[in-house]
């Protein structure tokens, strides 16, 4: 094999990086990459995949759990979704433990956009049939879901802060769509 | 937005989270190599499209993911109780006696509706033009 002799550097460019729109009550911005995992593990993981990622995996519905900049969201009653935003790979961490479990990387396979302010709720309310009310979804509380004809995985991160992850390929959609209900939902 | 229990999130979920599977309790043979051509078109084919209470899979694709199985009124659409699968098929005439007086008026209901509303629509229609 013939010897990397030049070190070949490409930028990269993440899908709709820098993105962000205004709107009065609702900001949205594209979110820094981060390192994401689907989990997949029984009951009797749980507890040592837990340990090795350092946060304790929720295990009841549209619960998640946040420790260091990262954070497990319950997805369904076997599986997780792990975001880590510091830079640490969730994936060499799960890869020690013995139990039985499925982790698979799915960093670039996500955009996560960032919704805030006191219409947050309104302006994704209009593509996504939930019930975002502070009662029914509290801060903390996460889903997968549908926002207009896209999937996506919604997380309440403050009483007047959502992240909203879709597949990457779908973020040109999400965000315009999201954007348009930005300024309905101010008007 | 018609409102469905998931038994897995514990949840009554909107319905454009939920996606249909089909008839439920429909056992493949352990043995499907010694079916008879008969059996086992019955098997794969054949359904029973009834009027009134049907038990279907569904599958709460965007959500938890997760198939359930779902009683369901195929007139008036009515969810009469959901549960989670390979739970044993739930006795009908004891789910109807218990949900009786909310069955009969969800039958009731949407008929009387779909007779009157297109009526009044129509003539307030004609009234516009």
């Amino acid at each position: 094999m013939a010897k990397a002799a030049t070190t070949i550097t490409a930028a990269r460019a993440p899908a709709q990086a820098g993105r962000d729109f205004s709107a009065k009550g609702v900001k949205l911005a594209v979110l820094a990459p981060a390192e994401r995992i689907s989990l997949r593990a029984p009951e009797a993981s749980i507890a040592a995949l837990s340990k090795a990622l350092g946060v304790t995996l929720p295990q009841k519905a549209k619960t998640s759990a946040t420790k260091d900049g990262r954070t497990a969201l319950r997805l369904g009653p076997d599986e997780w979704m792990v975001i880590d935003e510091k830079g640490n790979d969730p994936l060499a961490d799960c890869a020690g433990v013995k139990q039985l479990h499925s982790a698979v990387g799915i960093s670039h396979r996500n955009v996560a956009i960032s919704v805030t302010g006191p219409a947050a709720a309104a302006c994704i309310n209009s593509g996504c049939p939930q019930d975002l009310s502070l009662a029914a979804f509290p801060v903390g509380a996460c889903s997968r879901t549908i926002l207009g004809k896209s999937e996506i995985l919604l997380l309440r991160t403050a009483e007047d802060a959502f992240r909203v992850e879709c597949w990457r390929s779908f973020s040109d959609y999400v965000f315009t769509f999201l954007a348009q209900a930005a300024t309905d939902a101010a008007a | 937005m018609l409102l469905i229990r998931c038994p897995y999130c514990e949840e009554e979920r909107p319905e454009l989270e939920f996606r249909n599977a089909g008839e439920a309790h429909i056992a493949r043979s352990t043995n499907i190599a010694a079916e008879s051509d008969e059996d086992f078109e019955k098997f794969f084919f054949i359904r029973s499209n009834p009027k009134g209470i049907i038990f279907e899979r569904w599958r709460h694709i965007h959500g938890c993911a997760r198939f359930f199985n779902a009683v369901r009124d195929t007139v008036s659409d009515k969810f009469v109780m959901t549960y989670k699968a390979g739970e044993p098929k739930p006795d009908l005439a004891k789910i109807m006696k218990t949900d009786k007086p909310a069955a009969v008026a969800a039958e009731v209901d949407p008929q009387e509706d779909k007779t009157k509303k297109p009526a009044a629509k129509r003539a307030a229609q004609k009234g516009d033009a």
